[in-house]
């Protein structure tokens, strides 16, 4: 029996339990009919669900999946993949893996597949390829015993920790990708340890990207505050002109907004210039400070893009709040200060929470603006995802870092859901 | 008013105030009014006559375009609205929604850097006040309408205001709590001889609470007297509409003497009625007859008024009928019968005549 809305009682007996005129009980007779009803907002939703499974749930699941389970390896390594598949990590192979290493070798020299799997192994152990690439082109002078034929081939055939890569990248779940992108790797014993000092770059942009949106929320709040009390409190004509005004950037390309930024703020710029002109800063474009191509320049764009989305929420919970309310506290005795801190702040906590979450969330994921004006030291962490999508093509560690951004994010929704409550989000 | 008390200061005055919003229109118009300690004064009149601009400007939301405010003695017009010491309860009572009931009454004491232990005692005793005293801890959207309006006035009362004022507090609660809540702010006042101004558009909350009203319209106060005077003797005929119901008949005088005066009605009828306000001998003019001082079928001799009419329709209320009746010129002549056996004759479409007695009829402006 189907439960509505908790009409049913917990165990129907022929006393409690309602029935209508006909005789059926009360709640399968209110499911009856409301089914159709039920049936056509399903119809009117369905569309756009399918769309979105299509094309932004599939792909963000299989692009999750790639980050612990990249095929290649246990499919052009069929052998070595079943025989390591048992290897403990206390000491070399046997000689069976060396056999069915070169074995798998052999078959993926006539598929043109060595290539393929040396540059997968770079991913995690740098100088692989060329080892594998290596022992793939003597794959038929060499004869058993296959371990010390490769050895002499190469000695890094001698290092665990390249036969421990290889067993992590042909397990069906590996942990390898995201210890990669919060720079760790596994030692020749498989512990995990910190990679070089020379290496360690996620990390630390990881850092960076939530320090640079905190910086960026913590700047459009003190901009955005005063304009979404002036939309909310001022006569409806003025207000529109007012609100207009701030929905400009929504309505200009993003990139005609971060050219025009380029063109303000370079040496040889608007912005510049015209400080040098009076005098401010040096006629020598060499000499003057740089505003763009680095972090400043990220930092005032991506301000200026996201501002609208601090402005519209705080804007929308201002916009609730009678003007009546100041006035009390002030014919109770507050002075207009007190009446803001005390009356009016408070009532815009959720405005101000809802602002900050949507700047913070996202400039953490935003790639054009830094990846167009924040030169080497403005670049965020999308800019890397991008990056080892499409250059490195190490896709399982783009997906690996997009999975940890993913993760703070929903950590962040949940924390706002905790302590303000998501009813309260609203929206424009 | 009375000599003694012309003699001392009134204890809030308005002298010559006017206020223009556009600069192009008065909103209020010279106004002068003088409240006395103690008093609950109602401020009365439909919606744009200018009774909520002139609380704005008594509790300094509104500056005024010309003239002074005087509260015990002393000009406000440059006073601050928390410098003013006024209590004031709003239309939607305007509790901050995030703070419980008891930091909503703690709020004006904090600000006055009153003392906890203090502060705690004046919030007891102001909920006890109101009956809430169990109430402290909740939230104001936990309240019902009643208990966040009796919060509200709690909260305009707790810190001592030299002044409480009250803008339609009562407009959003139902008929029946808003009659409760308006004997219990009348006993408020009674029990604490606070000040209060009052403003609403609604006539029997006026009737009922007020020690005097002031009757708003167009910017100008019509009538300012006691709620009996208001509704037995109305000066013109805009307060004889606006308090209760009335009957208005259009006529020409035709005869005054000693303040009593010779009307004739559209339909050629005289009859007798008070010269009120009437510009003497030939002049049009209104009559005010009040629905329940007119008599079907009178036998009385002082009766000296007499019409006769149609009854177009009756409308039955259970206490009384209303009959809608077709004479002295108007086909809507209201009258009220009493709910006794004797009323069951009146019918539709029947002739009856309709009397009353001279000073119960007022001649007003036409």
């Amino acid at each position: 029996m189907t439960t509505l809305g908790g009409l049913a009682p917990s165990k129907p007996s022929s006393s409690d339990t309602l029935v209508a005129a006909d005789g059926t009980p009360l709640v399968r007779k209110l499911a009856q009919v409301t089914r159709r009803a039920r049936l056509k907002a399903f119809l009117l939703v369905l569309p756009l669900l399918l769309f979105i499974v299509v094309v932004f749930v599939l792909p963000i699941a299989q692009m999750l999946w790639l980050s612990v389970n990249e095929p290649t390896i246990r499919q052009d390594l069929p052998r070595t993949t079943a025989r390591l598949a048992t290897w403990d990590r206390q000491e070399l192979p046997g000689e069976d893996v060396f056999a069915a290493l070169v074995e798998d070798l052999k078959d993926a020299r006539e598929r043109q597949a060595v290539g393929r799997i040396g540059a997968m192994m770079n991913h995690v152990y740098s100088g692989a390829r060329s080892v594998f690439v290596g022992a793939g082109r003597r794959t038929g002078s060499l004869a058993a015993p296959y371990s010390k034929a490769l050895l002499d081939l190469d000695a890094t055939w001698g290092d665990p920790r390249l036969w421990i890569m290889i067993q992590s990248m042909s397990q069906h779940t590996t942990s390898i990708h995201y210890l990669n992108a919060v720079d760790r790797t596994l030692d020749e014993r498989g512990n995990i340890t910190p990679v070089p000092e020379n290496q360690r770059i996620h990390i630390w942009i990881f850092w960076r990207t939530l320090w640079m949106s905190a910086l960026i929320t913590c700047m459009c709040l003190p901009l955005g505050y005063p304009v979404a009390y002036l939309l909310a409190s001022l006569p409806l004509r003025t207000s529109n002109l007012l609100m207009i005004c701030v929905l400009l950037p929504f309505w200009t390309a993003l990139l005609v907004r971060i050219t025009a930024w380029i063109a303000i703020l370079q040496s040889d710029g608007v912005l510049l210039s015209s400080l040098a002109a009076l005098g401010f800063v040096d006629m020598d474009t060499a000499k003057r400070p740089q505003l763009v191509y680095n972090m400043t320049g990220t930092l005032v764009a991506m301000v200026h893009v996201l501002l609208p989305s601090m402005i519209l929420p705080l804007y929308s919970v201002m916009k609730t709040i009678p003007p009546s309310y100041a006035r009390a506290a002030r014919s109770l005795g507050a002075t207009s200060l007190t009446t803001f801190r005390r009356i009016y702040f408070p009532q815009t906590i959720p405005g101000i929470a809802a602002g900050a979450l949507l700047v913070f969330i996202l400039s953490v994921g935003y790639y054009i603006t830094p990846a167009l004006l924040g030169g080497k030291d403005g670049v965020l962490i999308s800019n890397f995802i991008a990056l080892h999508v499409e250059s490195s093509l190490n896709w399982s560690l783009a997906a690996a870092l997009g999975g940890l951004l993913l993760m703070a994010t929903l950590i962040l929704y949940w924390l706002f859901n905790k302590i303000v409550g998501i009813d309260s989000l609203k929206m424009g | 008013m009375t000599a003694d008390q012309s003699a001392a200061p009134p204890y809030v005055q308005f002298k010559d105030v006017q206020k223009s919003y556009d600069g192009r229109h008065l909103v209020v118009k010279t106004l002068n009014l003088a409240i006395s300690k103690g008093e609950f004064l109602t401020l009365l009149g439909p919606s744009g006559s200018g009774k909520t601009t002139t609380l704005m400007m008594l509790a300094g939301f509104e500056v005024p375009t010309h003239g002074d405010i005087f509260l015990a003695g002393e000009a406000i017009g440059k006073v601050p609205p928390n410098k003013r010491g006024i209590g004031m309860v709003f239309q939607n009572y305007m509790l901050f929604p995030h703070m419980t009931v008891e930091e909503n009454l703690a709020f004006p004491l904090e600000v006055r850097g009153i003392d906890k232990a203090t502060m705690a005692a004046k919030i007891k005793r102001a909920l006890d006040m109101v009956s809430l005293a169990s109430f402290g801890a909740r939230k104001p959207a936990q309240l019902s309408g009643g208990q966040q309006q009796r919060v509200a006035v709690a909260r305009a009362l707790v810190f001592e205001p030299r002044l409480v004022l009250m803008d339609e507090p009562l407009g959003s609660l139902d008929k029946q709590l808003r009659e409760q809540m308006q004997y219990e702010i009348k006993h408020l006042h009674e029990n604490l001889g606070i000040t209060v101004v009052y403003v609403t558009h609604d006539q029997s909350e006026a009737l009922t609470m007020s020690d005097r009203i002031a009757v708003f319209n167009d910017g100008v106060i019509q009538q300012l007297s006691t709620p009996a005077d208001l509704y037995e003797a109305p000066v013109n005929s805009f307060v004889a509409h606006f308090i209760g119901e009335n009957n208005k008949l259009p006529g020409k005088v035709t005869a005054q003497s000693n303040g009593v005066c010779r009307v004739a009605l559209t339909d050629g009828t005289e009859v007798g009625a008070l010269a009120v306000n009437v510009a003497g001998i030939g002049a049009m003019t209104t009559l005010s007859i009040r629905p329940e001082r007119v008599e079907v079928n009178p036998t009385a001799p002082e009766i000296a008024n007499r019409i006769s009419g149609t009854i177009e329709e009756i409308i039955y209320l259970g206490d009384h009928l209303r009959a809608f009746i077709r004479a002295g010129g108007t086909d809507s002549f209201v009258i009220k019968s009493p709910n006794r056996t004797r009323s069951h004759h009146l019918a539709k479409g029947q002739n009856v005549v309709l009397g009353w007695k001279t000073e119960d009829c007022r001649a007003l402006d036409p």
